[in-house]
């Protein structure tokens, strides 16, 4: 009796175990939902106090007046060429030169970036490193690629078609009144399609950032390796007063 | 007499309890219950955006995000929290920081996982590695072979996970590098086909692992134009056998509801993604039935 009792509880058992084995979880129903982190939801303080004095030091060193602008600088207040643009085009061109001149033993002959790059105006007033964060968040740096004066000629094409501003600095392009190229000056001198020029730009748009097809026939690189962010930061403290206006870099005729 | 009584009566208590259990744990009262909590391209979003911005006012915040996982984790235990990738880049805190901070609270957040961006190689390798001491979660990539790097060993293809007796396994899968990243940054880690790696992943996990759920955790993007010829989230999904959910990223988009996509064998995979920058978080509950007929029910999603 007693014997019988273990063998019933123990196939019982094993009845049971296997008919669970047999039947094991089956996914049945999903809900899906995406909840928005909006006001509603209350700050946790420890996270909250965790971040604090991270947040305090990056306050601290963004937030300081590294120079002054006396007018506001932006991307849209020329059709050829922009103050905003033209600030960032030149301070490229200032601030890399004399890393190139000393890996390459060369002088930079131009600078090309894209207008799309200038991310955010630079108020009237005090100017910071946040300033620079706003303008070029991104991390891309400057390198110096070689051209033909083939590919230069392909680029003057490309910005006289592109209907936007992009920034220039070291150059001069003049149209006239039909959209033809009148005249062309890289460094004061008349444009020589026969030597190669050695331009300044943004990592970005020489591995095809911006469709700007014309980096693909360059005949060599040099990075240097500096974020263009930087090199900003590095001009704001250079100087006391952040100046720039729409010029002649380029201009069309009437 | 007394202690044959004593054995029968034990006998019965146990068919009793035993049936009792069987009743819990086979017949179909016992719902199990698994909650997958996931963000994507936070890209170093700690503070909530100003009241002012233009995109994204008042949202998104890591102390805010802390609330609302610790309240659903309240509700149900069985929950997991993951990332599907670029965790830096974005914010000063980037910059200045090189992801420390992002990993430490992502930590204090437990999070189970993450894949990795593209945009987690911005500091190179070398600055990935150094903020791994920061991470108390996994990082999860099948299909970058990082063999010949410092960050060899550091990484898990995949990795299951117990909860309340359901086996879960997650793989991670990663966009190529080649012209989106700088070769210096990646400098050695090998690029494996994404479709490929995700196939024998999802397998090993199913076959080997005898998982009864399997999550992509995917940083390929959404969707791309059939001309762009790359690897997306969509693809994948119909590719797969065993893949139940894939959570995506890169591609920043912002989906209403996950999108259900027929995989190779007509199954639903549910393809999700919640924008940037922790603006939403991304919640997927699964439910699971012991009862033989939730098969021929077939699965009941609603999104």
């Amino acid at each position: 009796m007693n014997l019988k009792i273990q063998q019933f509880v123990i196939i019982i058992t094993f009845i049971l175990f296997a008919s669970c084995k047999e039947s094991t979880s089956t996914l049945s129903k999903i809900d899906a939902k995406y909840i928005a982190i909006d006001s509603s939801f209350v700050e946790i303080d420890s996270i909250e106090n965790f971040v604090a004095p991270y947040r305090k030091r990056v306050d601290q060193i963004l937030d300081s007046t590294l120079a002054y602008a006396p007018k506001m600088l932006t991307k849209t207040d020329g059709t050829y060429n922009t103050s905003a643009g033209n600030l960032m085009a030149d301070i490229i061109l200032e601030e890399a030169n004399p890393i190139f001149k000393s890996r390459a033993g060369k002088d930079i002959d131009f600078v090309l970036m894209n207008h799309g790059g200038i991310r955010s105006i630079i108020s009237k007033g005090k100017v910071s490193a946040r300033t620079a964060y706003e303008v070029m968040p991104f991390e891309n740096s400057i390198v110096v690629v070689e051209l033909s004066g083939k590919s230069v000629l392909e680029m003057i094409d490309f910005l006289v078609n592109s209907k936007r501003a992009h920034p220039i600095a070291g150059m001069q392009i003049i149209l006239d009144a039909n959209n033809k190229l009148a005249s062309l000056k890289i460094q004061g001198k008349a444009f020589d399609k026969n030597r190669n020029y050695h331009v300044a730009t943004s990592n970005y748009l020489v591995t095809g950032g911006d469709n700007m097809g014309f980096f693909k026939g360059m005949l060599g690189t040099t990075d240097t390796d500096y974020l263009i962010r930087n090199a900003m930061i590095d001009y704001f403290s250079k100087v006391d007063t952040v100046r720039s206006v729409v010029d002649d870099r380029f201009y069309k005729q009437q | 007499m007394e202690r044959r009584k004593f054995i029968k009566n034990t006998s019965t208590a146990a068919i009793a309890s035993l049936s009792g259990l069987s009743l819990n744990s086979c017949l179909g009262d016992s719902k199990k219950h698994i909650t997958i909590l996931h963000t994507n391209d936070v890209h170093s979003h700690i503070d909530t955006f100003p009241k002012d911005h233009s995109e994204f006012p008042n949202l998104g915040g890591l102390a805010r995000r802390a609330v609302l996982v610790d309240s659903i984790r309240k509700e149900n235990k069985n929950t997991l929290l993951f990332d599907a990738g670029d965790i830096f880049q974005g914010t000063p805190y980037f910059n200045f920081y090189g992801g420390e901070l992002e990993f430490k609270l992502m930590s204090m957040l437990k999070y189970d996982a993450a894949t990795i961006g593209n945009h987690d190689f911005d500091n190179g390798l070398n600055g990935l590695y150094a903020q791994l001491p920061h991470a108390k979660f996994e990082l999860l990539s099948a299909n970058y072979d990082f063999s010949n790097t410092l960050m060899n060993g550091h990484t898990k293809p995949y990795k299951t996970y117990n909860c309340d007796g359901i086996k879960i396994g997650v793989y991670g899968i990663g966009i190529g590098l080649e012209g989106l990243v700088s070769k210096k940054l990646y400098k050695e880690t090998v690029y494996l086909d994404p479709y490929e790696i995700a196939l024998d992943s999802e397998r090993k996990l199913k076959e080997e692992e005898q998982c009864d759920l399997v999550i992509c955790l995917s940083h390929l993007g959404y969707e791309y134009e059939a001309w762009e010829k790359r690897p997306d989230d969509l693809t994948l999904a119909s590719k797969t056998d065993y893949t139940n959910l894939i959570i995506g990223g890169h591609t920043h988009t912002f989906l209403d509801k996950p999108t259900i996509v027929r995989n190779s064998k007509d199954k639903e995979v549910l393809v999700n993604q919640v924008g940037c920058f922790g603006i939403n978080l991304g919640r997927i509950d699964f439910y699971f039935d012991s009862s033989k007929n939730s098969i021929a029910n077939g699965v009941s999603i609603n999104v």
